[in-house]
């Protein structure tokens, strides 16, 4: 079976007075890899039980192809699952798990032989069939869950925080061996996570989940550029948030009283987000701060500074590491041009 | 009675804090039951243990026994896996209302149980009287003084400890392995058959060693409910041991129990130690 396209359309579900869900709607094309980024309690796992089906939505629709298919039980969904701590049957050694799913379906003996030994080599665990899932390292559980989870060609695979037991190096060399199978497999692909490195790392496109609503959805690039509101400036990447009015053309006061210079063409009045990305800033620049070190710190790569600045403005500053760290108490001053600022709406 | 599974017991403390519990059993329990057991023995032979094993009749009573307690462990495994089953995953609610109906039982004392069965087992027992009522049998059934009312009454007292143990079992799953399973496209049967079975086999396992070693040495219920009329081993003790006052065999009788006892216990151990980790 072809790997499919999923609509979910005003999805809704509560558990007492809290709103898990809240009128979510999502599309995902073809052999494309939503991820679904959100802070814990913000509703993208039920969303993703939603999908799997061990959660039936209050209302809305569940679509794959244009079928129906929010009342189905989880059984006879097609759908492959790679669940946060894999899940793998305890008793099964890898190639009776990675089997598991193609004897359920009444798949031929020399079929599923096929498709298994396929499957183990695709994620590099040929050789490996008959051990225990507790003599595998968390990086090859990993492996032998994802092989689970495709071998019988799903038309939608899930991936719950699939990455969230192992540690930083093994993450990152799975994430892109992940990515890479998922393109090659052309798989329709939904992946939860906390962590935003990790959703920019991996995704077509993002959706920035919070308080049971989808934020916003687009393009890793669009987000992190051109966030719509606060939660998503601030939950994605390091940022300075400020909120103000539009005063004059392309210039915005801010409510501290600080008068920046900004690319808007809009009617003056508007009230503004203003977002500055901490590495945007440079030694000069259209907007120039003066400020105070308040905080130094060091990581290898770059300088990560607090400066405090007149107006009462606290500004995460991030510079390459060049030359000597600035002291704390040290004056600097630093600057960003105006199309490096940007506005969204409140 | 305890589980004797030796696990986790070598600890730094060493025995020190076991020291009173053990001199309160060696005085209460073993230096007695050593007392008792020498009875056998005191001719300076093992007559008594010859005629334990040799005669017909009482090899008869042992395997009897063992017949009776192996029935008692399957019907409480047919009936005990699904009922612990549905407590370990019903809500809460329903979790607490199965808990109390298997506890109360254990709450209440083996002697009460016993007479209520021969309530309603007896020929104008309760339940004899439903069916005729009924129109179900025209005479009564045969329920009690016999191997079924014995059946009965003991996969009554006994069901709890199988309940309990299958529970722990089910509770132990972590639940997403049974999604997964869903998800990869299980029916409900080859959830339970491929998942639930193989991985509670630890609680199968401890249960019906529990059941059949609490079986082997039962009496009260064999005792009222068989009538005279089933004979298991530890009724056959105390006939000797009141009746005809044969202490000596009635001893090595005892023996014989308690080294049966003690070979399914090792045997369990033995072949029990291969768990799947969940």
């Amino acid at each position: 079976m072809a790997s499919a396209q999923l609509r979910l359309e005003r999805i809704g579900k509560r558990f007492g007075e809290v709103v898990a869900l809240d009128n979510v709607s999502l599309a995902v094309e073809q052999g494309e890899l939503v991820t679904i980024l959100g802070p814990s309690g913000s509703g993208k796992t039920t969303l993703l039980k939603v999908v799997a089906g061990f959660e039936t939505p209050d209302h809305g629709s569940v679509k794959v192809d244009g079928t129906e298919i929010a009342w189905l039980p989880p059984a006879k969904r097609d759908i492959g699952m790679v669940f946060q701590h894999y899940a793998l049957f305890p008793h099964l050694n890898v190639r009776k798990n990675v089997a598991f799913p193609l004897e359920m379906r009444n798949t031929g003996k020399s079929e599923t032989d096929r498709r298994v030994t396929d499957a183990l080599e695709l994620v590099e665990l040929a050789g490996y069939d008959e051990r225990l899932p507790r003599q595998l390292s968390g990086g090859q559980q990993q492996r032998v869950a994802l092989a689970r989870a495709i071998v019988f060609s799903p038309r939608l695979l899930l991936l719950d925080e699939p990455f969230g037991a192992l540690d930083r190096k093994l993450r990152e060399t799975l994430q892109l061996e992940v990515r890479r199978l998922q393109q090659r497999l052309g798989l329709t692909t939904i992946f939860i996570t906390h962590d935003q490195e990790e959703a920019l790392v991996l995704s077509d496109r993002i959706a920035v989940m919070s308080k049971g609503a989808i934020q916003q959805i687009a393009t890793r690039a669009e987000i992190y550029e051109r966030p719509v509101n606060d939660f998503v400036a601030d939950f994605v990447g390091e940022s300075n948030i400020f909120h103000g009015v539009l005063s004059a053309q392309n210039t915005v006061t801010l409510d501290n009283g600080r008068v920046l210079q900004a690319k808007r063409d809009a009617a003056p009045g508007k009230r503004l987000g203003v977002l500055m990305r901490p590495e945007r800033f440079l030694a000069t620049g259209d907007n120039v701060f003066v400020g105070d070190v308040l905080e130094a710190i060091y990581l290898g790569a770059s300088f990560k500074l607090r400066l405090r600045c007149e107006h009462g403005i606290e500004l995460l500053v991030r510079q390459p590491a060049r030359g000597k760290l600035p002291m704390v108490g040290e004056r600097l001053t630093v600057g960003i041009d105006a199309d490096e600022l940007h506005l969204f709406d409140l | 009675m305890s589980t004797a599974h030796g696990r986790g017991m070598s600890r730094s403390a060493g025995f020190t804090p076991a020291l009173p519990a053990l001199f309160l059993l060696s005085v209460v329990f073993i230096l007695p039951v050593a007392r008792f057991l020498g009875f056998s023995v005191e001719a300076g032979n093992f007559d008594w243990y010859a005629q334990a094993l040799g005669k017909e009749l009482y090899l008869r009573v042992l395997w009897d026994t063992f017949e009776i307690a192996a029935l008692v462990t399957l019907f409480c495994l047919l009936l005990g896996y699904p009922l612990g089953f549905l407590i370990a995953t019903t809500t809460p609610f329903w979790a607490t209302v199965g808990f109390v109906f298997v506890l109360l039982p254990l709450w209440t004392s083996v002697l009460v149980r016993t007479y209520a069965w021969m309530v309603l087992l007896g020929r104008n027992g309760v339940l004899n009287r439903l069916l005729i009522d009924a129109g179900v049998v025209t005479s009564p059934l045969p329920l009690l003084h016999n191997v079924t009312g014995v059946l009965i009454g003991m996969v009554h007292v006994l069901l709890p400890y199988m309940v309990l143990l299958i529970y722990g079992a089910v509770r132990r799953l972590d639940p997403a392995i049974i999604q997964a399973a869903q998800g990869l496209g299980a029916s409900t049967w080859h959830i339970f058959w491929r998942i639930y079975v193989p991985l509670t086999m630890n609680g199968i396992f401890a249960g019906c060693v529990i059941v059949f070693v609490l079986s082997l040495g039962f009496f009260i219920t064999p005792a009222l409910l068989g009538g005279g009329r089933v004979i298991m081993i530890a009724v056959l003790i105390e006939q000797q041991v009141r009746e005809t006052l044969n202490w000596p065999f009635a001893a090595a009788l005892s023996a014989v129990l308690l080294a049966a006892t003690l070979l399914v216990y090792a045997l369990a151990q033995r072949f029990g130690r291969e768990e799947p980790a969940s």
